[in-house]
């Protein structure tokens, strides 16, 4: 189905929610809306969904103007943070209950493969009740799934379930979705909850759109500050810079060297600009043509897979992920090393000017 | 300050059976003097109630807790010396952030000169001297819970500060502040640390040593290097890590090691133990598998079923046979497609192995 929002705002009272906006979401694939709390992803999916009428603006479903039409005029699923079955029904009632409202055939068997895909077979006699949280929410993405809605709309379903949960349900959920059956959309405020489900990621900030896209382009080729510094987990290291006939000035008398042929390529006109450093690009290993930064450790925080490492330099507080289990005493002096032409710029009013071209990838700049 | 010396078991059953009705399976450990500590596992791990057992608030059904070779198995939480730190602000609205922090040394007849002095410490430390002679009850949530964290640490001479999931009110974008005001108290104070958390980012972050349980056992206790690099249990290999480690059958047969079907060659020296084995599991983390050409020696053939562009990584997962094998590449790797078959290495001296889900080796 082909779900497109014009001009789409919302105002309750003196307060705007949403900006108009403008969204023609990939028909069957993945979107998520990715925002901080408070962002305006979930009045968008209320509209998307009708339970929320816009302001202004026209919601069109397939070319037809549904604005207005009530929720249950329409054919959509939804899944929720919070896990919500119905009580008093067993796990097999709850899932086939879209079935039965649908008067549909062959519902044993449709429960089952569902049960099956979300491994909630052994406990389709229990009540939800009787589960655990994680199994709760299988539920509901059964139940949810059973409608075949051409629509299906989660608004930050894994938040509530540990993490390791969360790491095995989003991988299954990434396969439920890749079918291509439904548009679905998914919102999160977790950067790499977006990368891992891969789609389409739209950026959302204080009611505004600011970028929709494939969700590695996206991430690779932010198109201002605001999508760079939302798309990025840890943060994205900006620092204000001066570009000089031979390199970048930055805070601190530190200069960045840069190579004749990067200056070239460059097409900037205003020399005071922002650098953005990805916190991955930054290593304790320089190769040639490396500029190093030397700083004071402030905090290692170490999550198993990485260790980030936060660092006090003379331009300012960085943050550089390493790979693996790296141990750093706090106060200690570090030297970072990075190669320049991983650095992103961005001019005066935040837009890109330049992102680091990603080897191995199969999209080029843009 | 003392040794906490644990020798317990605890069942919330009258009369336990299997291991299932023990919310806490035997166990014997030792908390050294001046530790940081963090009990880390999924709810319903046992982590809480082990908890609790050290506080006071709970018996264990069995055996016996020591503090610095005094047995205080049977004494209460008020008798037994020690400070704790809850999830959420447990502190005194009516009064100033100062006399917040000074209460639990009024309680216990310290000398105003000696209040002040380590009141204005403390302060100093989880930066709240502005704020002093404010009353609580106007602050923000963090704020409150930075006092929860003074008034369980203002104390010198308790045994052990306990903390329980003590940053879940704050602000993910000010939580690594808070844990690094942590570690440079616990660096400064000297004191005992035990702290509970489901979060292993917090865990390994703030812990010397980390207690990973699960089912009600402790797996294993290490620092975070260890919990990566020799996870004593398949629990912690899988537990620890995003994603966790990867598992795969082995077959140890006549001095030879085969995954699949392809024999594999073992680059260390102490390998017998392994190759008499029989069934074994070996396991390997996605960040140490490597992409080989088809024909350098133990490359394994997978199909590759998913390949996501992580931001920094490239997370290839793959199928083996039946088992599922995940791969972290560098960004500047050149990736397969789905469907794709390649060549993977997953021996290294990074590999473990294990029988009945214990490390071999």
């Amino acid at each position: 189905m082909q779900l497109m929002l014009e001009r789409v705002e919302k105002q309750v009272g003196l307060q705007t929610f949403l900006y108009p906006l403008d969204m023609a979401l990939q028909p069957g694939a993945l979107t998520v809306l990715l925002g901080a709390t408070q962002a305006g992803k979930t009045t968008l999916m209320r509209i998307m969904a009708g339970l929320d009428i816009p302001s202004k603006g026209k919601v069109k479903v397939d070319g037809q103007d549904v604005t207005g039409k009530p929720v249950r005029e329409r054919n959509v699923a939804m899944v929720y943070q919070q896990f919500i079955n119905y009580p008093s029904m067993t796990v097999y009632e709850n899932i086939a209950s879209p079935l039965k409202i649908r008067r549909e055939r062959n519902i044993r068997t449709r429960v089952i493969e569902l049960a099956e895909k979300l491994h909630i077979e052994p406990f389709l006699n229990r009540l939800p009740a009787e589960l655990s949280g994680g199994q709760q929410q299988r539920v509901a993405l059964a139940r949810a799934l059973a409608k075949n809605a051409p629509l299906m709309l989660l608004d930050e379903p894994l938040v509530n379930l540990d993490y390791k949960l969360r790491e095995q349900l989003r991988e299954e959920l990434g396969f439920l979705f890749a079918t291509g059956n439904a548009t679905v959309v998914y919102a999160t405020t977790e950067p790499s909850e977006a990368l891992l489900l891969g789609g389409y990621t739209a950026v959302i900030e204080a009611g505004r759109l600011l970028q929709y896209g494939p969700t590695a382009q996206v991430f690779h080729y932010p198109q201002s500050i605001e999508v760079a510094r939302a798309f990025s987990d840890p943060p994205m290291n900006l620092f204000d810079a001066y570009l000089t006939e031979t390199g970048i000035k930055l805070a601190g008398d530190v200069v960045l060297t840069l190579s004749e042929n990067f200056l070239q390529n460059l097409k900037v006109i205003d020399p005071q600009l922002t650098i953005g450093i990805r916190a991955s690009d930054l290593k304790l290993r320089p190769l040639p043509e490396d500029a190093a930064l030397l700083g004071r450790v402030e905090l290692a925080e170490i999550s198993g897979s990485d260790t980030f490492v936060h660092v006090h330099t003379a331009l300012g507080e960085l943050v550089a992920q390493l790979t693996g289990v790296h141990f750093f005493e706090l106060g200690s002096n570090l030297t970072l090393y990075l190669n320049p032409q991983q650095l992103y710029m961005f001019d005066q009013k935040g837009r890109l000017l330049r992102a680091p071209t990603r080897s191995g990838s199969s999209y080029g700049s843009s | 300050m003392a040794r906490l010396d644990l020798d317990l078991a605890h069942s919330y059953k009258a009369n336990p059976q299997s291991d299932e009705d023990y919310a806490l399976l035997p166990l014997k450990m030792c908390f050294e003097d001046g530790g940081a500590y963090a009990l880390l596992g999924p709810s319903g791990c046992g982590k809480t109630t082990l908890l609790n057992i050290i506080s006071g608030l709970i018996r264990p059904s069995q055996g016996s807790v020591h503090f610095g070779g005094n047995e205080v198995t049977n004494k209460t939480p008020q008798a037994r010396n020690i400070a704790q730190v809850f999830q959420f602000p447990v502190i005194y609205d009516t009064m100033t952030v100062a006399d917040n922090l000074a209460f639990p040394l009024r309680n216990r007849g310290v000398a105003p000169a000696q209040i002040k002095q380590r009141v204005g410490q403390i302060a100093e430390m989880l930066e709240l001297s502005a704020q002093l002679d404010s009353p609580a009850s106007g602050l923000a949530a963090d704020a409150k819970q930075k006092i929860s964290l003074g008034r369980g640490l203002v104390r010198s001479d308790v045994s052990a500060v306990l903390f329980d999931e003590p940053l879940t009110v704050i602000d993910p974008h000010l939580k690594w502040k808070l844990r690094r005001t942590l570690k440079q108290i616990h660096r400064e104070l000297k004191l005992t640390f035990i702290y509970v958390t489901h979060d292993q980012v917090e865990a390994l972050t703030f812990a010397e040593q980390v207690v990973v349980m699960t089912r009600g056992r402790v797996v294993q206790v290490g620092s975070a290097d260890a919990l990566f690099e020799r996870p004593k249990h398949t629990f912690v290999g899988h537990f620890i890590g995003s994603p966790g480690m990867n598992f795969l059958p082995v077959q140890c047969r006549d001095g030879n090691l085969q995954v699949s079907g392809v024999a594999l060659t073992l680059p260390l020296s102490p390998s017998q133990e392994i190759l008499n084995a029989g069934q074994v599991t070996l396991g390997i983390r996605p960040e140490y598998v490597t992409l080989v050409e088809k024909d350098a020696p133990g490359a394994l053939p997978v199909t590759v079923s998913q390949v996501l562009d992580i931001g920094a990584y490239w997370l290839i997962n793959s199928f083996l046979g039946n088992s599922v094998v995940r791969a972290r590449l560098s960004g500047d790797t050149p990736v397969p497609q789905v469907g794709d078959t390649v060549w993977l290495k997953v021996i290294s001296e990074h590999t473990c192995y294990y029988k009945n889900e214990e490390l071999l080796i």
